[in-house]
Formats: C-alpha cells, sequence, structure tokens
C-alpha cells in the first residue's frame, strides 16, 4: 500500500443481524485500505462476511436491517455516518457495484438501455437523448458488439457473458472512483470468466479506478488482485500483496485453502489437504480463536485468546491474527509447501515444535 | 479387457414447439449429438464443458433417465437402450449417479436413514428392518456420517454432509458405475477437498467405475484418468489426462485450458490468447464443426466438413483439421502444459 | 402472434357452440316451468297452451330446436326471441350492454386504483399497525355478501331513504348519453359495492406481491445506482410486481360483466344481469340462453386479452 491517502478506509467495521435465532455476527471488526487505481481481492468462503462487507460499504444492508458499528471512510465522509439520502449521491456515482448473477440482477421488464440510462440520468443532468448516447458508448466500452441495436434489447436476449458485461458497463456510467464487484464471474463458464476478468482489467487500466474484487476462487483473485485480503468468520485473518500470498502465506487457513485446492499442473498423486471440520455458525462462535477448532496447529490457549491483525516480521505491510509464533509459521508453511500433510509437518517442525508456540 | 460402458452414436435432440394445443415441431435442441466413447472398469473418466455441451445429458442418457433420440448404450455387452422392465430394474442396480445440488436432491420429508435405505426397499434386498438399518449405517460409517444420526432430516446437515448422503445412497447396491454430475460445484472450497478424497478413497475400496463430471478443469485433472472434452453436443478431444492437460490438440481444449485462473500470480501477466464470443445456442449449431465459429485456427474446411475423432501422436483423439502444435500450446498460455 | 390469436378465437368459437349446447341441453332436461303455460297466463286453456308451444317451436322435436337454435345463432347471429315479449333477444341485450359495462369498469376502476395504493402501503410496512388494519378491513370487506352491502350502503348513503342522504338511491340510474352528470352520481353507491370486496382481494394480492417483488436481485441492484427509494419501490418493485395482479383484473372483469346480477338487483340498474334475472323468474329460454352465451363470450375475450397482453408485460414470455 502506498503512502498517498487511501480512496477507501475502513475501520473496525462490524455488521450484526438480530434474528430469531440470535444476533449474527456477520462481520467482526475488519479493517483495510483500497488505494486508488490498485485492485483488493476479498476471499473467503460462505460464512466469511466478504458479501455483507462489500453490501455494507453502500449502505445495501440497511434495508435487510442490519446494526453497523465502525467507519468506512471515502474520500473523508464516513458512509455509515451518511443518511439514506447523502448516501444515495455515492451509490452508482463514486461508488458502484457488480453482482453475481446478472440474470437476477437486471430488471427483467427493462430494456438494457432503460437501465443504463436510468444510471446515467440518476447522477447527470442530461438530455435522454445525450443519456442514451452514453448508454451506447458504455455497451462499447466493455465489448458488446452492434452496441446501438443492443441497447434496446432486454436482459434476457443477452448471453451469460453480454449480461455481466452491460452490469459492468451500468456501473460505469458515472465513472466511479470505485467499482466493488460481487463475485462478478462465479455464475460464468470458465471461457467467458476469463473474458470478463481481461475486461475488468482493461477497464482498470483506462479508467484508473480501484477495484474491490469478493470471490471464494483464490484462482480469480490471482488474477486480477494486487492485494489480497482473507476473511473468516466475520474477520480478516490475513491481508498482505498477492505475490506473498501465495508465495507466503502466514495463516492455516490460507494454508489450508491453497493446499485443498487441486492443481492444473504437476503430479495427480499428491493428495488434497482438507480443512477439517466446516466453517462456524456467525451465532455462536468458537471462543478465543474463530478457527482453532478446525487448525491442525491450535494450542489449548488459543481457545481463549482472540488473536489481533499484527503486521508479520520483516514485513510491514504483511499483516495475520494468528497466535502461533512468526518463525514457526514459517518453517511449518516450508514443510506444508513441500508436500507434507499438517500432521507430518508438526511432526518435522520437531518435538519442541509447538511449545513454541507463545502469544 | 472389454468396456464396461459402451456409447455408440448417441443422440439426444429436445424437440422445440410451437402452439398450445396442437403443437408443431419447429426445431431441436441438440445436446448430444453423436457420441461415441467407452468407459473402461476400474477407470475415472472426466467429463468437462461448459454450459450447453451436453455432459449432463449425456450421463443422463447412459443412465436411462432420459431416452435417447438415436444410438446405442451397452453395459457389460448388453444394449441396454431397449430394456424395459425387470431387466433393465437389475441393470440399474448397478449404475448409481450422484448429483450437483445437495440441498434440492434429497427429499427434505425423510430421514436420511429411509433416504440412503431406499434403494434396498426398491430392489427388494435386506428385508428385515433391523438389517437395513445396520447395511444404512455402515454406509454411513463409510462416507464419514455420524451412524447415529440415522433418523435425521437433511436440513440438519451440511451442504459438505448432505452430499456424502447422497454418496451413501448411491453406493448402497455396490453399483459398479458411479457417475457423479458436478458433485462439488455447489461446495465451499474447503469442503470440496474433503468430498473429492471421500471419493478417490471409496473408488478404491470398491472398485468403482466413475464417471466424474465437472466444469472446473483443475478438479477433473485431480480426479480423472481419463478426460473427454465436450462442446455443443460431441466429443472434441478425449485421451489420459496427462496428454490432454499437457499436450492439448483441439483448439477449444487449449482455449479452456488457458482460461482457467490458476491461484499462482506469477503466471499474471502471462500471454494468453482469449476466446472471443459466446457459445452459440445449442439449438442452432454451427455447420460441420462446430467450434470454427471461435476458432482462431478456422478455414473455410472447418465450415463443410465435420472432423472426427482421430488418434493423434501426442496420446489423445482429437477431433479437428488443424490441431494445435506444440507452438501454438505455448502461445495460447495453457496453463498445464508440460 | 397474429396467427396465436386466430387459434385462440377459433378456439373461443368451439367453446361458444359448447357453451350453447350446454345451456340449450339444461334447459330442456331440467324441470323447469313450462314456457307456454307461463305465457298463457291466468287461462290455463289446453288448447291454447297447445297453440303456444307450436307457436315458439317448442312442439317439435329436440333435435330439430337444437338445430334451429344453433343455426340461428351462428349463421344468422340471431339470438332469437323472448317468450314474453317476443322483442328480439340480441336487441334486448345489446341496449343494456353499456349498463353493465358502466357498471363493472367503473367499479374496475376504483377498486385498482384504491387496492393498489393500500396494498403498496402496506407492503412497504409490513406487520405495522397500519399493514394489519387494512388487512384486516380487508377481510372484513371480502366477507361482505354484495347483496347486504348493496343494501347496507342504500341505508346509510341513499338521498332517498339514507341516514346521511349524499348519493342518489336505487332507481335512479340513468344511461350516460341522457345525462351524464346523473349517470355519474347514480353509479357512485353501486361502484363502491362492486369495488369493496375485490379492493380487498386487489390489496392484498398487491401486498404479497410486492413483498416478495422487493426481496429480488434487481431491486437491490436499482439501490446500488443510487435510486431514491421512491424511484425503487414505484418504478422497479411494483413493475415487477404488478403482472400476476392485471392478469386476474382481466379475468375478474370478463366474469364479472357475466355476473352483475346482484348488485343490478338491489340498486335497479336495467343492466343485463337483471334482465337475465327476470328472464329465469318466466322461464324466457332465448333471453337466458342469450344472457349466457353474452356471458361466455366475455370471458373467453377475458382470457385471451390477458394472455395476450402478458406477452408484453413479461418481455420473457413472448409467443414467437
Amino acid at each position: 500500500m502506498s503512502t498517498a491517502e487511501p480512496l477507501l478506509r475502513v475501520e473496525d467495521l462490524r455488521v450484526e443481524f438480530h434474528t430469531e435465532d440470535g444476533v449474527v455476527h456477520a462481520v467482526d471488526g475488519i479493517s483495510y485500505e483500497i488505494q486508488r487505481g490498485r485492485t483488493l481481492g476479498i476471499v473467503g468462503e460462505s460464512g466469511s462476511g466478504k458479501s455483507v462487507a462489500a453490501l455494507t460499504t453502500l449502505g445495501l444492508t440497511r434495508a435487510q436491517g442490519a446494526h453497523v458499528s465502525g467507519r468506512i471512510l471515502f474520500e473523508g465522509r464516513d458512509l455509515v455516518a451518511l443518511s439514506d439520502e447523502e448516501l444515495r449521491s455515492v451509490r452508482g456515482n463514486d461508488i458502484a457495484m457488480v453482482f453475481q448473477d446478472p440474470l437476477s440482477a437486471l430488471h427483467p421488464f427493462f430494456k438494457v438501455g432503460a437501465q443504463l440510462i436510468e444510471a446515467v440520468v440518476a447522477h447527470q443532468d442530461v438530455s435522454k437523448a445525450q443519456a442514451r448516447a452514453r448508454a451506447v458508448e458504455l455497451l462499447g466500452l466493455v465489448g458488446i458488439p452492434d452496441p446501438a441495436r443492443r441497447v434496446d434489447e432486454f436482459p434476457h436476449e443477452f448471453s451469460g457473458g453480454m449480461r455481466q458485461r452491460a452490469m459492468i458497463a451500468m456501473a460505469l456510467a458515472n465513472e466511479p472512483k470505485l467499482l466493488i464487484a460481487d463475485e462478478p464471474t462465479t455464475a460464468l463458464d470458465v471461457t467467458v470468466q476469463a473474458q470478463i476478468l481481461a475486461l475488468m482489467e482493461r477497464l482498470q487500466r483506462e479508467l484508473g479506478m480501484a477495484i474491490v474484487i469478493i470471490t471464494h476462487d483464490l484462482g480469480v483473485v490471482a488474477e486480477l488482485a494486487d492485494d489480497i485480503a482473507v476473511m473468516y468468520a466475520g474477520r480478516i485473518v490475513e491481508t498482505t500483496s498477492a505475490e506473498l500470498l501465495f508465495d507466503r502465506p502466514e495463516h492455516p487457513y490460507t494454508w489450508g485453502l491453497l493446499k485443498s485446492l487441486p492443481k492444473l499442473e504437476g503430479s495427480r498423486e499428491e493428495p488434497l489437504v482438507p480443512i477439517s471440520g466446516t466453517p462456524p455458525s456467525l451465532i455462536n462462535r468458537p471462543t478465543g480463536c474463530h478457527f482453532h477448532p478446525r487448525c491442525p496447529y491450535s494450542q489449548p490457549e488459543h481457545t481463549r485468546i482472540d488473536p489481533k491483525l499484527e503486521p508479520v516480521l520483516g514485513e510491514p505491510r504483511h499483516q495475520v491474527a494468528c497466535l502461533l509464533e512468526s518463525e514457526l509459521r514459517g518453517r511449518l508453511w516450508q514443510e506444508l509447501r513441500a508436500g507434507r500433510t499438517p500432521l507430518e509437518a508438526l511432526a518435522a517442525v520437531g518435538p519442541d515444535g509447538p511449545s513454541e508456540a507463545v502469544s | 479387457m472389454s468396456a464396461l460402458v459402451e456409447v455408440r452414436d448417441l443422440v439426444k435432440h429436445f424437440p422445440i414447439t410451437k402452439g398450445i394445443v396442437f403443437q408443431k415441431r419447429v426445431g431441436a435442441v441438440q445436446a448430444v449429438d453423436g457420441v461415441s466413447f467407452d468407459i473402461e472398469p476400474g477407470e475415472t473418466l472426466g467429463i468437462v464443458g461448459e454450459t450447453g455441451c451436453g455432459k449432463s445429458t449425456t450421463a443422463r442418457l447412459i443412465m436411462r433417465l432420459l431416452e435417447p433420440t438415436s444410438g446405442r448404450v451397452s453395459f457389460e455387452g448388453e444394449d441396454i437402450t431397449q430394456l424395459k422392465g425387470s431387466r433393465l430394474k437389475a441393470v440399474r442396480r448397478e449404475m448409481q449417479m450422484i448429483f450437483q445440488d445437495p440441498y434440492s436432491s434429497l427429499n427434505p420429508r425423510k430421514t436420511i436413514g429411509s433416504i440412503i435405505g431406499e434403494p434396498f426397499a426398491i430392489h427388494g434386498l435386506e428385508k428385515g428392518e433391523g438389517e437395513r438399518k445396520r447395511a444404512v449405517q455402515e454406509l454411513m460409517e463409510t462416507v464419514g456420517l455420524n451412524p447415529e444420526h440415522y433418523n435425521r432430516y437433511p436440513h440438519e446437515f451440511s451442504g459438505g454432509q448432505r452430499q456424502r448422503i447422497g454418496v451413501a445412497r448411491a453406493l448402497a447396491l455396490k453399483p459398479k458405475l458411479l457417475i457423479a454430475d458436478e458433485p462439488v460445484s455447489a461446495l465451499d472450497v474447503s469442503i470440496q477437498a474433503q468430498v473429492l478424497n471421500l471419493l478417490r478413497d471409496l473408488q478404491r475400496e470398491f472398485g468403482l467405475t466413475v464417471v466424474f463430471i465437472a466444469h472446473d478443469l483443475s478438479v477433473v485433472r485431480h480426479m480423472c484418468d481419463r478426460v473427454a472434452v465436450m462442446y455443443l453436443g460431441k466429443i472434441v478431444e478425449i485421451g489420459p489426462g496427462d496428454a490432454l492437460y499437457g499436450f492439448p490438440r483441439h483448439p477449444y481444449t487449449g482455449a479452456l485450458l488457458s482460461a482457467v485462473p490458476v491461484a499462482d500470480p506469477s503466471h499474471h501477466g502471462q500471454e494468453r490468447r482469449l476466446l472471443s464470443g459466446d457459445v452459440p445456442s445449442p439449438a442452432n449449431p454451427p455447420s460441420a464443426c462446430r467450434f470454427h465459429t471461435r476458432c482462431p485456427k478456422a478455414q473455410e474446411l472447418c465450415s463443410t466438413r465435420e472432423p472426427l475423432l482421430e488418434e493423434m501422436d501426442s496420446g489423445t483423439r482429437a477431433a479437428c483439421h488443424f490441431p494445435l502444435t506444440r507452438e501454438e500450446v505455448g502461445e495460447i498460455g495453457v496453463r498445464s502444459a508440460g | 402472434m397474429i396467427r396465436y390469436i386466430i387459434r385462440r378465437l377459433l378456439w373461443g368459437v368451439v367453446l361458444l357452440i359448447l357453451v350453447s349446447a350446454l345451456t340449450f341441453l339444461f334447459f330442456r332436461i331440467f324441470p323447469t316451468a313450462s314456457p307456454a303455460q307461463l305465457r298463457a297466463g291466468r287461462i290455463q286453456n289446453p288448447k291454447i297452451i297447445h297453440e303456444i308451444n307450436v307457436d315458439l317451436g317448442l312442439n317439435k322435436p329436440l333435435l330439430t330446436q337444437f338445430w334451429i337454435y344453433m343455426k340461428g345463432i351462428f349463421l344468422h347471429f340471431n339470438l332469437g326471441y323472448s317468450y314474453y315479449s317476443s322483442a328480439p333477444v340480441k336487441e334486448l341485450i345489446l341496449s343494456r350492454l353499456s349498463d353493465t359495462v358502466s357498471l363493472v369498469l367503473g367499479g374496475a376502476v376504483i377498486w385498482l386504483l384504491s387496492g393498489l395504493a393500500v396494498g403498496i402501503i402496506s407492503a412497504r410496512r409490513p406487520r405495522s399497525r397500519l399493514d394489519r388494519f387494512s388487512m384486516g378491513g380487508a377481510l372484513v370487506l371480502v366477507s361482505a355478501p354484495e347483496y347486504w352491502l348493496g343494501l347496507i350502503v342504500l341505508f346509510l348513503f341513499a338521498s332517498d331513504i339514507g341516514k346521511v342522504r349524499i348519493f342518489p338511491g336505487a332507481g335512479s340510474y340513468v344511461g350516460l348519453t341522457s345525462d351524464p352528470v346523473k349517470w355519474f352520481t347514480s353509479l357512485i353507491l353501486p361502484w363502491l359495492v362492486v369495488a369493496a370486496g375485490n379492493a380487498a382481494i386487489y390489496a392484498r394480492l398487491m401486498r404479497g406481491s410486492l413483498i416478495e417483488t422487493m426481496s429480488e436481485d434487481y431491486i437491490r441492484t436499482a439501490r446500488a445506482k443510487g435510486l431514491s427509494e421512491r424511484r425503487v419501490v414505484l418504478r422497479h418493485g411494483v413493475r415487477g410486481a404488478i403482472n400476476p395482479i392485471l392478469t386476474i383484473l382481466g379475468l375478474d372483469i370478463g366474469i364479472l360483466l357475466g355476473s352483475s346480477v346482484l348488485v343490478e338487483t338491489v340498486f335497479e340498474i336495467p343492466g343485463i344481469g337483471l334482465l337475465n334475472f327476470q328472464a329465469i323468474t318466466h322461464s324466457d329460454f332465448p333471453i337466458v340462453q342469450g344472457t349466457v352465451l353474452i356471458a361466455a363470450f366475455f370471458i373467453i375475450i377475458a382470457n385471451i386479452v390477458v394472455d395476450i397482453a402478458y406477452a408484453y408485460l413479461d418481455p420473457r414470455v413472448r409467443y414467437q
């Protein structure tokens, strides 16, 4: 992260939903920054809180009765504190969002052009004709062929990839400074996914906007993101640049994710090492470190102490929330990376290894 | 060693009709349009492809959950395409399927004990109540479920556990062939690995032959011995996994393999040639070689004469007039090239 | 699309033939008063009765009667003549068509506007006091029989007999062309009665449909674009919610056009419903057959219109 003022700074964001079954702690105190023109990838599985965090940026969880605390600073203004009216001037304007399933995210009864025009007119004082011209221009910008004709078609007349392009076009209508993309390619075929990711990269270069891409797919963030934050049970457990995350990950959850992915190249014989157990309930979370029930390296005191996100020794821009000692982590990862299972890695690190794990 | 399953010229067209009372056929979705392959006993065959390629339809045709428009499927040398009644039922014991969506493929009103035990009931095995329960609980243990949860309902389980229930049900009758249709696509990454490992272990333990259908190329690479790539109802390339992933010959296979996002940022910035456009509609597929409209190597021949699957020197069979060369494989940025 | 419409219309004709045949059959098979006897009046002279029967063509074999009847309708568009007054049935019906249409369409406008408004407001504040009150009130209105409601309304508001004499009462109806103002004011109470129950139903429908629509992904997208909440609800939400309501509206109007008899009776509006009622008491088969046919015709047309409209309302469903 550069020393320039970040475009977006999230400080200790918490989002809770009060349901009949209890309080769901969807986001449990996360802090991160987004720099202008860079891409942040937020990775997590279901229940990690990644989508809720993104939606809350634009206040889109208010309609579901979310209780939000913390600050989201965008160009000096705290978005959490803004009224709906004030927030509306930001939505679709400075910050725009793209969603997962473009078939359900676009209104089925309005033409694509009309929906784009609506996005333009909401924030710019232009004539209908100008707005329409802008809509055609936007469709062309995202690579939709024959945009002047396509602008009068309905969403279901577009193919899946084109629909997603149209949604991206709509998000770009007012040249946002930040684009939030929530699982933008999950519903798409792999060749179409590649096209969309390439498109997003190109648009970022041409328009200089920052992107937050939320996904469960580590391959996608490796493609697109400059920096990555890994979320688990509503918290960020690790954050760093993309290179460092795949080269020297520090958190056992990240190790687990990387070890459980089947590889496209290399040997078929190396077994997948799944993370045991299942993601925790967000109502009754494990005590202490939320990951400890599934962590092969956890110690008794990890059930009591809550790790904070802290910089890694020697890598100030690499932060991890883990109670294991840094040197131990480094050695464990070396073993894992060489193909050993967690148990083997523990053993290889030495019988006095675990006892060095002091918080 | 004769094949367990032989598929010859299998065709499935879904008619498109117009009209409310008198329905007139105005066209057809050519979901599967002349597919032939063998499934060898004990192997894991992967079928990959994107939306509309016909992989799921092919699986259902093999199981005779759908009736083919034409073509033949043989199981253990016997033509099963025309079978009826008790003979069909007997064959069905030998083939079982696991489905994609763990949330909708289990009857929410039944306990998992009765779901897993249903195959016994249908085929009249394990008559006694106690016998059946024991058999079911044994299966539950095999797939990693707690046998004490016999009387619980599907909604009480997570997605990964539900898939295990589906697997247990499929294995109840000790089938010879297991078809897994996107079994892990709906699961979280950390759970996917659990279920994939389970399937691999079970295959070894029970000597199963598995057909593994997926769109995730990494998963298929890991699980499968041989892989078939389908596009718009046809097999465009088929062969051993190492050969296909290491040196793909069909341009579509190459495109797929270059498009896969790989969890390794050092690839970022590496030159790739991406496929343009979208998959054509299976109701109106291109002439001759189906891929010619998007193929960077297409020439006039490709739109007039349909290529057939031919043995390539790299170990796979590919249906292409101008298969990829080693240089081209590098140029388009195939991720798995060896 | 044109071919589709023509096909539906042809099937409609088939249906009408079926309906006429059935109506004809019902009257001949099931016991009714003999029209000849009714026409003969107090003098029940068998000879005169026989003459009337011949006159009306009722002595001919059933099949012949049927054939004459069907030929008359479908070849000459002649619906026969009243047994009672000898007036041509077609003229009787057509002359009263505008009255029934005034009643039904006016009522429909009122129930649609009020029902949708209440429904939208309730949907935006689910489980609030306003919501529970309006849904409860809706339940009461739906349960109230039309006839009873009509009398109550007259009792309360009719200018001649009511407690608060504001609106013209029963029997004050005049046609639109003769006196537009009086036509309008005389229909206010009948419109309210027609609208009451239906407004309640539509409010509930709209509430349910809108609540469901507001949880759709495209509503979230609309908010994310920075649109005002008002626009999100009224333009994106209502538009997404209204399809089932408009289709039901078409069917309701079609049905009501053929079954407005209760309200017409209470308010003495000389529409098709009242005509039908009077004809039944006289065993006046031709008129009854005519009104049934007209009612069936309305329903068939309403169904076709609704199906076509749906293709416009939902672009995903365009009949190729």
